[in-house]
């Protein structure tokens, strides 16, 4: 009986053993598949010669927006004849930023502010032109920012209209005129943050408190502003919300929240001068505005696709003809 | 290892026990949520499993709504009531009431249900009214689950309303949701073990209220096996029990 049990788990283990052996050699071969991509090495020419020489490879973070502008750069760069391909939805700053370093994209739309945050931990940088100039510092080796746009995907103040007439509010720095107490909705972090409520107090000498709603400025916060429990919600600037509610976002002439302008991350040998114009003439039409009609687009019932997207948009602006 | 010292030196930290984000403020706020959950859930589960108990009908009603409660994603309802109701405590306050209906509901009927029918039989035969009936025979006897119900609506209750922090409220999750973003994760873990530990506490009393209720004529005579062998259906809890 005894023997007989330590059989059947000796076979089960044994059986646990292949198994694993044949993960492993999969895992192998797969590991040699990636290192064997001619996309990957530094020189693309001495590769088995898939992949057409010279082809732009644009990846993109896994969310709508930033997928959009990517297929935006794809769709103008093939459109002026370069050859590119995309790799949508690669995943956090850390996974698609190592996948440019290894050589598996080449171009990457980013926010300049989490950027220059991601290689100098302690940039003090927060208007777009600081943060732009950092850029060039703090970037690895080989690897350049194009034109920054003017659209920008931040954290930002927002206030009813109603708000906004009643007290002549339009910028951070009108808010001390303000009698009523004021109460911000936002993350809870947001209390300790300094762009948060120790931003509010230090820059523009705004006294606030938090209510705290862990959504991100989705639709709890916005329906807070609405119903007037909170004065103030951090909405990030390219939320359909903002636009659909006619909320005002609130300017920050001292710069208490870092700039997220959209900057092409390119490696720089594909950024040829042919690469360069396309992007940045992309890069000079882009607005905020762009940004919020095209997530209305893919957030709401359309929902339409990336690619489906960003070729109305570069219809609607005919930049190439 | 570490974090767990952590976490109880973040608990014994005087500096925050008071105050309106303390220690204190907030086990009172949760507490307190509790409490009118449990209150609402009962002034409505009660009546209604005491009829479907008492009548024996619409019992596969019950089970199938309870059931259906019972797989409501909590943190998706308050968000969603949220939406409705606006930020406060109506929209959590009702998701967590019909998270508590079923445990309290089931407790209610199966409670009635399960009393001796010869027991009934012989109230009536003495002349009693079939509100007699009720309040005087299946009430007290039913008891001990019906708590036993309601000691289950207040574990989940409790554990449950630390989600519906999500939203702007008071309470235990105020712990974990402020302190997830910051990383601060000794103030989460010491939420968790405030949460617990409350839980542990509710649970202890309802045990003794448990105790205490059961008719002093059922402690005298009780002998669990006689119930088995009547022809009635029997609660699925007691039913269950009692198989290996």
């Amino acid at each position: 009986m005894m023997k007989r049990k330590r059989e059947t788990s000796m076979s089960i283990k044994k059986r646990g053993l292949i198994a694993a052996g044949i993960l492993a050699v999969g895992a192998l071969a797969l590991s040699a598949c990636s290192s064997g991509n001619p996309l990957d090495s530094n020189d693309s020419g001495s590769g088995s010669g898939s992949g057409s020489n010279g082809a732009v490879i644009v990846g993109s973070a896994a969310f709508p927006e930033n997928e959009i502008i990517a297929q935006i750069y794809t769709q103008a760069l093939q459109a002026n004849g370069v050859k590119t391909s995309i790799k949508p939805n690669i995943g956090q700053r850390d996974a698609y930023l190592a996948a440019l370093k290894d050589g598996s994209i080449d171009l990457v739309p980013e926010y300049s502010g989490n950027l220059l945050q991601y290689y100098d931990k302690d940039a003090t940088a927060s208007s777009s032109d600081d943060v732009y100039a950092g850029l060039s510092d703090a970037l690895p080796k080989g690897f350049e920012v194009l034109d920054q746009s003017k659209a920008e995907d931040k954290d930002s103040y927002n206030v009813t209209q109603a708000f906004s007439q009643k007290y002549n509010v339009k910028s951070l720095a009108d808010l001390k005129t303000v009698s009523e107490p004021l109460k911000v909705g936002a993350n809870p972090e947001f209390a300790q943050r300094p762009y948060g409520i120790p931003g509010l107090k230090s820059v523009y000498g705004v006294t606030a408190t938090l209510l705290p709603i862990s959504d991100s400025g989705g639709p709890n916060t916005v329906k807070a502003l609405v119903d007037g429990q909170v004065q103030l919600a951090d909405i990030y600037t390219t939320t359909p919300a903002i636009k659909q509610n006619n909320f005002v976002t609130l300017a920050d002439p001292e710069h208490l929240i870092v700039a997220q302008n959209v900057v092409p991350l390119i490696n720089k040998k594909k950024a040829s001068e042919r690469v360069t114009q396309v992007l940045n003439t992309v890069q000079a039409a882009l607005t905020t505005n762009d940004l919020i009609e095209m997530n209305i687009k893919s957030s709401g019932d359309a929902k339409e696709s990336a690619e489906q997207i960003a070729k109305e948009w570069l219809a609607s602006k005919n930049l190439f003809d | 290892m570490n974090q767990w010292g952590a976490a109880f030196l973040w608990i014994l930290d005087p500096a925050h026990l008071g105050g309106p984000s303390g220690i204190l403020a907030r086990l009172g706020e949760h507490v307190w949520y509790t409490l009118i959950t449990l209150v609402i859930a009962v002034l409505i589960a009660l009546p209604i499993g005491l009829a479907i108990g008492h009548t024996g009908k619409g019992r596969t009603v019950a089970v199938q709504v309870s059931g259906g409660l019972r797989s409501l994603p909590t943190l998706g309802v308050v968000t969603l009531l949220g939406l409705w109701f606006g930020i406060g405590l109506g929209a959590p306050l009702a998701a967590m009431v019909a998270l508590a209906l079923p445990p309290i509901l089931a407790g209610a009927y199966s409670g009635v249900d399960a009393v001796e029918r010869n027991t009934i039989d012989a109230a009536r035969a003495v002349g009693m009214t079939g509100w007699q009936v009720l309040g005087k025979v299946e009430l007290p006897l039913a008891l001990p689950l019906i708590i036993g119900g309601i000691r289950s609506a207040c574990l989940q209750v409790i554990a449950t309303w630390t989600v519906a922090a999500i939203l702007p409220l008071g309470g235990l999750g105020r712990f974990l949701y402020d302190a997830l973003p910051l990383r601060d994760y000794p103030q989460m873990l010491a939420g968790s073990i405030l949460v617990i530990a409350l839980a542990l506490v509710a649970d202890g009393v309802f045990a003794l209220v448990q105790k205490v209720v059961v008719p002093r004529g059922v402690l005298a005579g009780r002998v669990s096996e006689v119930r088995v062998k009547t022809a009635r259906p029997h609660a699925a809890v007691s039913a269950e029990a009692g198989r290996p």
